[in-house]
């Protein structure tokens, strides 16, 4: 096992910024170099994708944020939660950070609320207080009606609903999502796009969102990191200065259409190398 | 087309089957006037069930107690081994070889030995449970090491301790392959207790059905032979419809083991 690197090094983490990582490696045990040496800081309340081709270690990057992998080397540092009134969790990062899965990654064995209510169970979190925040998270995405429902009787979308609003029921200050809209259909990727931006811009959160789609990024982000691949480095940093609130207008304008252009030709240098398909 | 008719023909033709063979065996018998001692006629096989019910239900009694307890013995055994194999590799690495030659090892072998050395009714429901914990140890086991690696993620995440992780994550998760493995042990721990009450051969009021075989074939009492043999057959097929009725009733929201098809 590679020897965790400082995991919250608070005193290298100027104010303002939610994760700073600087020089950070991660080389799995079978010697594939995943990532690295990598830097990126986000602000606070930023939103910032990571785009680059499958197996550039997007995910990975993401996964040593959120402390569910130590770096080979380098340090990750993750601000502490500003809510100081939220319930103590069983120490480590998660109480300020809320990660969504490529897969809706819900409990099959038991209802939506259940599923929501998880992180408040693991905290131990008075059940009343809980009862309160899981209806408030799921009448967030849309889906207060479904609360006794299983997971499989919802539609893809549905789930993934799920998954952003158990992810969001412990008011998290950061928000790490893992290509969570790649497995839908572009109808519901666009309605879920435009409700997590309606999300991000009332709640202010720092989200991290790692995606394969140019479209998606940009009309997501403030900030597009290209990445390159093997190991995973930052290729090139795109800033969106596109009016806010972004809705469907923007996806069919000029402006948008320049800026997918632009990040896309700074993709092509990834796919290089890569066999077609 | 309904799934009705489809239900209906498939509860109809085995049972049609049935009606054939025993109308076939009965004129079989009848035509060739085959003695009882030979082949006994179905219905001289249920007169005998109907006479003997007070000395055949005392057996079935006792046998069915054996399973049960082989049973119990097994399911906890089997499910408290495999999470203490899962919370330790060094004890999975030492023990589970010797689940394995236990597993491997014909019962019928063993049975001899263990009623030298145990008191015989203790014998008998280790026989049974012998037989009948393999299954729900590997499966059990298969069972927890199939959790999702992202939820597993997630209860990291949420700093979960390795309790609330058993029991939110890996239990419910091991919950269809622990149904599975209990299924199987239902029906080995009956054979299992066969086996060794064959092997025991004591007399008197305690001995269970297969013991009335056995002593039935000494007399050369067909009937009951076969009497006997209908009940072991019956216990069989109600313990495994209990455990596959539980099954569907603890999985039937969300496990697609008991979901329908075009669902």
């Amino acid at each position: 096992m590679a020897e965790p690197a400082a995991l919250s090094d608070l005193g290298a983490l100027r104010a303002g910024l939610a994760v700073s990582l600087r020089g950070v490696t991660k080389v799995y045990d079978n010697g594939v170099a995943a990532l690295g040496p990598f830097d990126l800081d986000v602000r606070k309340g930023e939103f910032v994708s990571l785009l680059g081709p499958s197996g550039c270690g997007k995910s990975t990057a993401l996964r040593l944020i959120a402390g569910l992998s130590a770096p080979s080397s380098g340090s990750v540092s993750v601000a502490r939660p500003v809510n100081a009134a939220r319930p103590a969790a069983a120490g480590g990062a998660g109480q300020s950070i809320g990660f969504v899965f490529q897969e809706p990654t819900l409990m099959p064995w038991t209802s939506v609320r259940e599923n929501v209510r998880l992180p408040l169970k693991l905290s131990h979190a008075p059940a009343q207080q809980a009862a309160v925040r899981v209806s408030a998270a799921l009448t967030q995405v849309g889906l207060a009606d479904f609360a006794d429902a299983y997971p499989r009787e919802l539609s893809g979308g549905m789930k993934m609903r799920v998954s952003l609003a158990r992810a969001l029921v412990t008011d998290p200050d950061i928000l790490l999502m893992d290509e969570p809209f790649a497995a839908l259909d572009e109808i519901t990727r666009f309605r879920l796009n435009n409700d997590l931006l309606a999300l991000w811009r009332n709640l202010r959160k720092t989200v991290i969102f790692v995606t394969h789609s140019v479209f998606e990024s940009v009309y997501l982000s403030q900030r597009v990191i290209v990445m390159s691949a093997r190991p995973g480095r930052i290729g090139a940093e795109f800033h969106i200065d596109a009016p806010e609130p972004r809705a469907e207008e923007f996806r069919t304008s000029a402006d948008y259409a320049g800026y997918c252009r632009t990040v896309s030709s700074a993709l092509a240098p990834a796919y290089q190398g890569q066999s077609v398909g | 087309m309904g799934s009705r008719p489809l239900l209906l023909l498939r509860i109809l033709l085995p049972v049609v089957v049935l009606a054939a063979g025993i109308a076939a065996w009965e004129l079989v018998v009848r035509l060739n006037d085959i003695p009882p001692y030979v082949l006994p006629a179905p219905s001289v096989v249920f007169q005998t069930l109907i006479s003997d019910w007070p000395v055949l239900s005392q057996s079935l009694l006792t046998t069915l107690l054996t399973t049960l307890q082989g049973f119990l013995a097994a399911a906890i055994g089997g499910i408290v081994l495999a999470l203490l194999f899962n919370q330790s590799k060094w004890l999975e690495y030492s023990l589970f070889p010797y689940a394995v030659i236990l597993q491997v090892t014909p019962v019928i072998a063993i049975a001899p030995l263990l009623l030298i050395y145990l008191p015989q009714q203790t014998a008998v429901v280790a026989c049974a449970w012998i037989v009948a914990f393999f299954p729900v140890l590997s499966n059990t086991t298969l069972g927890l090491n199939s959790v999702d690696r992202n939820l597993a993620g997630l209860f990291q995440l949420y700093g979960a301790s390795p309790l609330q992780t058993l029991a939110y994550l890996k239990l419910p998760a091991a919950l269809p392959y622990i149904l599975g493995g209990l299924r199987i042990a239902g029906g080995l721990s009956l054979i299992g207790a066969v086996v060794a009450e064959i092997a025991a051969g004591s007399a008197g009021a305690g001995s269970g059905l297969a013991y009335r075989i056995a002593e039935s074939g000494y007399r050369l009492n067909i009937p009951r032979m076969f009497a006997a043999l209908l009940l072991l057959s019956a216990a069989g097929i109600v313990i495994y419809a209990l455990l596959a009725l539980t099954s569907h009733l603890v999985l039937r929201r969300w496990h697609e083991s008991a979901l329908g098809k075009d669902n």
